[in-house]
């Protein structure tokens, strides 16, 4: 069956991620980015691209790692802890993923090696199964406005649908992204107006945004572990800490009895989301396994969240407290890539309980 | 040290030796112990021959493609899993000599004296009272949650031998002969109508000195071996995809279509899911013990598949609409095996009411989880400095 256990390159890699975040994505810098006009950070992004996560997804032959889903998992529990304002999982994993589906060689190469970003221009709340929005293409220039598209804010190039059933590659000058008010801040959504821009048609749009949706569904998984995982934690560091009544907060019942159901759950979303990467890096039973896993992984992240903000109280409504970063990226993420419902949807005919 | 090929050769002369075809059950079970093939981590001479435990499996395949007999696990749970280790790690050698092979082989079934009506999550308050006469012990006392008392030829008790101690200080294990004039077990009926458990009355019971574990006093140590056991048993076991109590429902909701509504698939949908990660969880866990890094997932494992049995047979209960109205049968029965999945629908409702308090409640195994994995405070204790006979009951 299924390996679920992280192999030691893994653990390897994962110790790398988490202190270059540590070094460079302390939670006050990410806070104050949200409202500086560059909400995405650069900088970050050039450190992880030269350590070629960017790549991960990619043959060698191709520039890339040659590396798969279970490594790029492990780097998006690790931006998940650290709710990194990268486009890592939009850029390196969905765009990657589309491109990798077409075999566009020339634009795969540059993204793998995180010079170029890149954003598939559907709705970020598209599940793999869904149908998305598509711009009207005349004789290769395009016409339209796609809405909710994830860090489209900061890609070089967009891959747009459009109504001739093609994916077309667009760069960032030839288009207008206006930036949304997101809810979540650290992964900000934005409008791509297309007014006969040019666009090089890369492939076929259906099997490349349906791969592409899947690995994102599959994978957002680990981003969730990471976001959960960091709220158990500092939940109970600051419990063991914070004294009330003359003991630690922490040594009360009610609470002890919370956090410790939120640990099953997440050993449990541990389980489910290391399912989901092996499953998308070997192809098999990848269709139940990732939705399961999102269908799972949603109300976690979520529940951890909100448990974390409400057992910080007073501090924890602030806006100085990094808690709500991480409640805004896991109720953004509930939706992101289908909701657990839409996944519960899917596997009602993939499992055969169809209904009534 | 014994390594798979030179199992695979014992075993095959075990086989040559004792042909299954032409050889009565028990004596193919007890050459097999004396083979040291029965639990091969087992010491020489006890049933093993000191190999890694994991080889196991080697001897059980060879085994069963040979048509060999088992000794029937479920039937002497007990015995093999809480029983064995315990008499391993803290019996005399005569006390080895003596139990352990007709223990694996079934001929002697076992059962565990430990909880009380008046003791259950805290068992170390337990009063049922063993006082020294020559070289005897006579116990007093009231057992109860007994499963296989009423077959079993042997117990593991533990009863108080100083009552002015503090109460995990004054506590002593035995080994009890369920023979004893003494012993008299009465079926207890629970919810389900059946009575897989037994209430045991103890009434002057004479164990002799030499049937004791360990030291006088030490007793809430050595059945620490035995409940660690215990917690490994549980869960333990590789299950395919709707291996488990979702199997039933599932194969329900297919089958009959007319019970279908939406409300009804929505919850499924949601109890599928989490039943196929508590799938993956388990394996995870395994995987992790393969390895040799034990994660503290097994703790969880149980909570988790108390409240999915509950959740999940509740369901089909409400599923089967009238039919869910009624019960297949109330009578009376003594089971020898305990199959959560068995029967009926509205059985496996009522026997999964049990998994979330049998073997550590729920609620004690998240303070379990609350203290041992994620540190945080313990609960206050009245009760640590205070000798047994002066507490509260």
């Amino acid at each position: 069956m299924t390996d679920l256990l992280y192999s030691e390159e893994e653990e390897a890699l994962r110790s790398a991620v988490r202190d270059l975040l540590t070094d460079h994505c302390a939670p006050a810098d990410v806070i104050s980015r949200t409202e500086s006009g560059t909400p995405h950070d650069r900088a970050l992004w050039k450190l992880l691209a030269e350590m070629g996560l960017a790549g991960l997804l990619v043959p060698e032959a191709q520039g890339g790692q040659g590396a798969s889903a279970r490594e790029a998992a492990v780097v998006l529990e690790e931006l998940g802890r650290a709710v990194a304002p990268v486009p890592y999982l939009t850029s390196a994993v969905v765009a990657t993923e589309a491109l990798l589906a077409c075999g566009d060689e020339e634009l795969l190469g540059r993204l793998a090696a995180g010079r170029t970003i890149g954003a598939l221009a559907v709705g970020l709340h598209s599940a793999p199964q869904a149908p998305f929005a598509t711009v009207r293409a005349d004789n290769g220039v395009l016409h339209g406005e796609l809405t909710g598209i994830a860090d489209a804010a900061v890609a070089d190039v967009l891959l747009v649908p459009a109504d001739d059933g093609g994916l077309y590659a667009v760069t960032a000058d030839a288009v207008t992204v206006t930036p949304q008010v997101s809810l979540d801040l650290t992964r900000p959504l934005a409008t791509v107006t297309l007014a006969g821009a040019a666009g090089r048609r890369v492939g076929d749009a259906a099997p490349a945004v349906r791969r592409a949706l899947r690995a994102a569904a599959g994978l957002l998984a680990s981003e969730q572990l990471g976001v959960a995982d960091w709220a158990l934690t500092e939940t109970v560091r600051y419990l063991k800490e914070r004294k009330q009544f003359n003991r630690p907060v922490g040594g009360f019942q009610a609470l002890k009895h919370r956090l410790a159901q939120l640990w099953l759950e997440i050993v449990s979303l541990r389980a489910a989301a290391r399912a989901a990467a092996d499953a998308l890096a070997f192809g098999e039973d990848a269709d139940i396994t990732v939705a399961v896993a999102q269908a799972y992984a949603a109300p976690v992240a979520v529940h951890a969240a909100e448990e974390a903000l409400q057992l910080h109280g007073g501090i924890g409504m602030t806006w100085e407290h990094p808690a709500h970063l991480y409640l805004k990226r896991a109720k953004a993420d509930s939706i992101a890539y289908g909701t657990a419902g839409a996944h519960r949807s899917a596997l009602a005919a993939l499992a055969d309980l169809q209904a009534p | 040290m014994t390594d798979a090929a030179e199992l695979l050769g014992r075993t095959r002369e075990l086989l040559a030796a004792h042909p299954p075809g032409s050889t009565g059950r028990l004596d193919f079970l007890r050459a097999r112990f004396d083979a040291g093939l029965a639990w091969v981590h087992y010491p020489q001479g006890l049933g093993g021959l000191g190999a890694p435990r994991a080889l196991q499996a080697v001897v059980d395949a060879e085994l069963e493609a040979a048509g060999a007999p088992d000794n029937d696990p479920r039937r002497i749970g007990i015995g093999l899993g809480m029983a064995a280790p315990t008499i391993l790690k803290y019996g005399t050698e005569e006390q080895k000599r003596r139990f352990l092979r007709p223990l694996w082989t079934g001929e002697e079934v076992w059962c565990q004296l430990f909880s009380e009506p008046g003791a259950g999550s805290d068992l170390a308050a337990l009063g049922t009272r063993a006082v020294r006469e020559g070289e005897d012990w006579v116990v007093d006392g009231q057992k109860v949650w007994t499963s296989s008392a009423h077959i079993a030829r042997w117990a593991i008790l533990i009863a108080r031998t100083d009552p002015a101690v503090p109460k995990h200080a004054g506590i002593t294990y035995f080994v009890c002969d369920m023979t004893d004039p003494g012993v008299e077990v009465r079926p207890l009926r629970q919810i389900t109508g059946e009575a897989e458990f037994n209430e045991v009355f103890l009434t002057g019971v004479r164990i002799p000195d030499a049937h004791r574990l360990g030291e006088i006093g030490d007793g809430w140590r050595v059945a620490q071996t035995t409940l660690n056991n215990e917690r490994v048993a549980i869960g333990g076991m590789r299950l395919p995809r709707e291996g488990g109590m979702i199997g039933p429902v599932s194969r329900a909701w297919r089958e009959r279509p007319e019970l279908r509504t939406h409300d009804l698939h929505q919850r499924l949908l949601r109890l599928w899911v989490e039943a196929e990660v508590a799938r993956f969880t388990g394996e995870r866990l395994r995987q992790q013990l393969a390895v040799g890094q034990p994660g503290p997932e097994g703790a969880g494992m149980k909570l988790a598949f108390a409240r999915l049995n509950q959740e999940i047979s509740g369901l089909e209960v409400e599923l089967r609409g009238e039919e869910g109205l009624l019960y297949d049968d109330w009578t009376m029965r003594r089971p020898e095996l305990v199959d959560f999945t068995g029967r009926d629908a509205g059985y496996r409702y009522l026997r999964s009411k049990g998994n979330s308090i049998e073997g550590g409640t729920s609620e004690v195994l998240l303070n379990i989880v609350a203290e041992r994995v994620l540190g945080l405070p313990a609960e206050p204790r009245t009760d640590k400095d205070v000798a047994w006979k002066d507490l509260a009951r």
